[in-house]
């Protein structure tokens, strides 16, 4: 593997991805155009994260990669390992011990510090896409803060089916100024965005845009005032595993007529809490 | 469990990728990379296409490692070109220049240095040639022998130099295509900077050339089947030969090529097609014009360098409501990498985004505002 | 220059031109134009230095045959195409001290929303065909602001209750009704944000008689309500005899006569109004 630089790039490649970053920064919400790479993994796995994290790693950080809200998924697995070999980085299951998170569709349970960074990998960042097909046409449309094909899509979803159908991706609006496609993590999620001690940034690799959420920044998902945003149901349902309650829960099928079960999706988290777990008995129990 | 048995765990990875060695292997023979190189000529050409990497080598590596799948060579090319730091830009090479080593007009019956039939399946009856399976080196040796001793009779004592004007030179003279200002502008380098919407021309001509074959092929057919431009296009010159690359000397630009560094050929397909079309001439009056299509990609691959140059014009010359004339719609959907990995993205867990969805339906179907 | 006394509208020397125009033309000097064609640069003036004012609570009419410019006026009204040249102001927007032709696309874009209606001749171009009738006026007051789900919904009601379609179809697309009950569903669109101005297209053409009836008496019964400034663009003599207190008959990209509708259609001064006058009869 030394026939390959540190964190797989030439140095002239990071700093071009690290220059979109600042500007994705300086500008939250806002997607930067950047050169995406072809990377070792394919278009659609993840490359947009992939090379932020590549971009920004340092031989001092610990890593974690969750897909899915699980550390064993396959891809993050792959993930994991290809910035093992190209970096020599520690690696992580436990969100609090990370300083960087690579993560596909979820953002971690336990809540990120200002010394960490999240990295969102993003399959279609643009949230007018569904709308307006075409780029140059978006990009005209955020530039005159013009959204009410949003607004209208979601109103219609309210007449068809009496509220809002979006599952993942429920669009968000930035710091008062960009409409911005959060990923596809759960609505539950939406509100974990606001507000964020930690640096949370974007990565498209196909579409190829890099964009981002500076600490403590504004993000509120779109909904009509007398209409409220909606997050996925998980009232009443317990982790069979550690007993979280109030967490983004994985609902598992069985054999017919047994009824579903449910675990707590994000695997790190649930395990953490499953070794502690006699602490956890003899305290309060509680879900965040 | 039937759900979570898609979460995979570092072993169950490490079985699959012995797995994949194995399946490579398991007829217990190997492909040497030079077989690759000089039997499969046409798939290097094609992977060094649209990987944009000028490298029969690694083509042929990366041809051995995908077990002779052009959508995963490529992405191998491709994946290993990322870790190459940019040096050099190349300077201008005139296609003038070439060294023809075929070169046929559609456009006229005959040309001024002749049709060229050069090497081409086009004359060829596709019938299975049975005697391939026998082929040994005795054979080929003595075919390569005598090919060459015939090749040394005909030859001529001194070759003559054969001027080869362009064909589309040829129509310029006449007036019949229009005469365009040379345009040297640097190439916006869309590997290094994201092209961006409206894109330029050499951003277009650059996503074009790395397309994938297929999918040039198919757009360029739909274009001229009806969905588009619906004219029929002439190819006015198609050639394949091999062009010199030179880089300015590094200390400092260079005025003459015999001070530029010499890297070496590559070996192109460059098609020039011409398409009738009505323009309004001056004062308004209605004309016909000749117009240019262009196309170009590394090594011997026709189909694409054709369909390359209808869809370069027709990108020049958008029609709205015609998907084949909108550059966002053609540039964002013939790259290898990104539409394969895009559709094989399909194959990873969506259980948290399926889920949220399956909230939204229960919610609605529960009658919950 | 600045809106006249009273003038809702104001709209000084537009003009729409297609064609680059040649320095024999520029004047539109009528030795060089064949009716609106230049015949040596092929320029064609829709609209040739047009000038009128609408004032509070009226309707104009403007009447005239196809290709007299009528419509390429209301479209270079409502953005949907940019005017060549001349000057436009609006009294309730910026004190009408602002050309609006030369305002930024957002800007336009915050008129059309809050200042103007359009009603196009075909519905396709004024409606989402695959969104709920609902949804097509909500979408207005989206785009001006609006953001409570039961005030839109509540308002858009009203709007198609007022327009006579049935309640059980407001959630229905317009794409399955009659042309008549789509022309409807636009002119309840168009009036969602209350603007001071509607611009009426053509928008009886087309549709049968007894329909076209029920249409102008709505068109009539919203503005003895709600006094909103109309201009209806017709060939129609009859639509404009019903509808316009005072009309601009358009030929050839230029207005030929001007009056109150009942002078120019008893006694019509111009001998292309006094033809279509006659032909009327």
């Amino acid at each position: 593997m030394n026939k390959y630089n540190f964190a797989f790039f030439d140095e002239q490649s990071k700093r071009e991805i690290r220059r979109a970053l600042l500007k994705a920064v300086a500008i939250p919400g806002y997607q930067v155009p950047f050169a995406s790479r072809e990377m070792p993994i394919a278009r659609g796995w993840g490359t947009g994260g992939l090379q932020v994290m590549l971009a920004i790693v340092g031989k001092k950080d610990v890593i974690k990669v969750i897909d899915q809200g699980s550390d064993d998924s396959v891809n993050a697995v792959s993930i994991r390992k290809f910035i093992q070999q190209m970096t020599g980085v520690l690696e992580t299951a436990e969100t609090s011990e990370a300083s960087i998170v690579q993560s596909r569709h979820r953002v971690p349970e336990v809540p990120l510090t200002g010394e960490q960074i999240l990295i969102l990998q993003v399959p279609i960042p643009e949230p007018l896409r569904e709308t307006e097909q075409s780029e140059l046409r978006a990009k005209r449309l955020h530039a005159e803060k013009e959204y009410s094909g949003v607004w209208l899509s979601l109103f219609e979803q309210i007449m068809k089916y009496g509220c809002t159908a979006t599952g993942a991706d429920h669009p968000t609006m930035v710091h008062e100024r960009y409409v911005m496609s959060p990923s596809p993590i759960p609505r539950y999620d939406n509100r974990r965005l606001n507000d964020c001690a930690a640096l949370i940034l974007f990565g498209a690799g196909r579409e190829k845009k890099i964009y981002a959420l500076p600490p403590y920044t504004k993000v509120e998902s779109l909904a009509f005032v007398d209409r409220p945003f909606v997050s996925e149901s998980m009232h009443g349902k317990i982790c069979r595993l550690c007993g979280a309650e109030g967490v983004f829960l994985d609902e598992s099928v069985q054999a017919a007529g047994a009824g579903p079960f449910y675990e707590c999706n994000d695997t790190g988290y649930c395990r953490q809490r499953q070794s502690s777990k006699s602490r956890l008995d003899r305290g309060e129990q509680s879900g965040d | 469990m039937a759900y979570v048995a898609v979460k995979g765990g570092e072993a169950a990875i490490a079985e699959s990728i012995k797995r994949l060695r194995y399946e490579r292997l398991r007829e217990r023979r190997t492909i040497a990379v030079k077989a690759i190189r000089s039997g499969l000529r046409a798939l290097v050409d094609r992977v060094m296409s649209e990987a944009s990497l000028y490298a029969k080598e690694l083509a042929a590596l990366a041809i051995k490692q995908a077990e002779g799948n052009p959508e995963e060579a490529t992405f191998l090319l491709r994946a290993y070109r990322s870790t190459l730091p940019r040096k050099y830009y190349s300077r201008l090479t005139s296609m003038g220049s070439m060294f023809v080593e075929r070169r046929i007009s559609a456009a006229f019956k005959d040309i001024a240095g002749g049709q060229l039939l050069g090497a081409s399946a086009d004359y060829t009856h596709r019938l299975l040639d049975f005697n391939l399976e026998k082929e040994t080196s005795a054979n080929v040796r003595a075919w390569l022998a005598a090919f060459q001793r015939e090749q040394e009779a005909e030859k001529p004592s001194v070759m003559p130099r054969v001027e080869l004007p362009r064909v589309t030179d040829i129509l310029r003279s006449e007036g019949l295509l229009r005469r365009m200002q040379q345009d040297d502008t640097a190439p916006r380098d869309i590997t290094r900077q994201s092209m961006t919407f409206p894109a330029e021309r050499s951003e277009r001509l650059q996503t074009l050339t790395r397309g994938e074959s297929g999918a040039v092929v198919a757009l360029g057919y739909a274009a001229i089947r009806g969905y588009g431009l619906a004219a029929h296009p002439t190819v006015a010159a198609l050639m394949v030969g091999r062009v010199a690359i030179t880089i300015d000397y590094p200390l400092g630009a260079c005025d003459s090529d015999d001070e530029a560094l010499y890297l070496g050929q590559v070996r192109v397909t460059e098609v020039d097609a011409i398409i009738p079309a009505a323009k309004k001439g001056q004062g308004g009056k209605q004309e016909i014009e000749i117009r240019l299509g262009y196309g170009l990609c590394f090594g011997q691959n026709e189909s694409k360098a054709i369909a390359m140059s209808v869809l370069d014009y027709c990108l020049e010359h958008p029609i709205p409501d015609s998907p084949v004339h909108d550059e966002e719609f053609v540039l964002t959907h013939i790259d290898s990498v990104e539409a394969s990995g895009f559709i094989s993205h399909l194959k990873l867990p969506h259980y948290v985004t399926f889920q949220s969805e399956l909230d939204a339906a229960r919610r609605i179907n529960r009658g919950e505002r | 220059m600045e809106t006249n006394e009273g003038a809702v509208l104001s709209l000084q020397n537009f003009r729409k031109q297609f064609g680059s125009g040649c320095e024999k033309c520029a004047d539109l000097d009528e030795r060089h134009l064949q009716r609106n064609y230049c015949p040596n640069c092929r320029t064609t003036y829709a609209c040739a230095d047009v000038s009128l004012e609408l004032y509070g609570g009226e309707i104009l009419g403007v009447v005239g045959e196809s290709g007299s410019g009528k419509s390429t006026l209301l479209r270079c009204l409502y953005f949907d195409e940019e005017a060549s040249s001349g000057e436009a102001f609006l009294q309730g927007y910026k004190s009408g001290q602002v050309n609006i032709f030369t305002e930024t696309g957002q800007q336009k874009r915050y008129i059309r929303n809050y200042h103007l209606g359009m009603v196009y001749q075909n519905p396709y171009m004024g409606l989402r065909m695959s969104f709920s009738s609902i949804g097509n006026i909500a979408e207005k007051l989206i785009a001006a602001g609006g953001r409570s789900v039961d005030e839109m919904t509540g308002r858009a009601t009203s709007l198609l209750h007022k327009v006579d379609i049935p309640p059980y179809r407001f959630l229905e697309t317009p794409a399955t009704f009659s042309g008549g009950m789509q022309q409807r569903v636009q002119i309840a669109k168009a009036l969602s944000n209350n603007p001071p101005i509607l611009l009426l297209d053509e928008i009886t053409t087309g549709l049968d008689l007894s329909v076209q009836a029920k249409v102008l008496d709505l068109i009539k019964g919203i503005q003895r309500e709600l006094s909103i400034s109309m201009i209806v663009v017709s060939h129609d003599l009859a639509v404009i005899r019903m509808l316009a207190e005072r009309t601009i008959v358009m030929l050839d990209g230029k207005i030929v006569e001007q009056g109150l509708t009942d002078q120019v259609l008893e006694d019509p001064q111009h001998p292309y109004t006094q033809k279509l006058v006659q032909s009327l009869l």
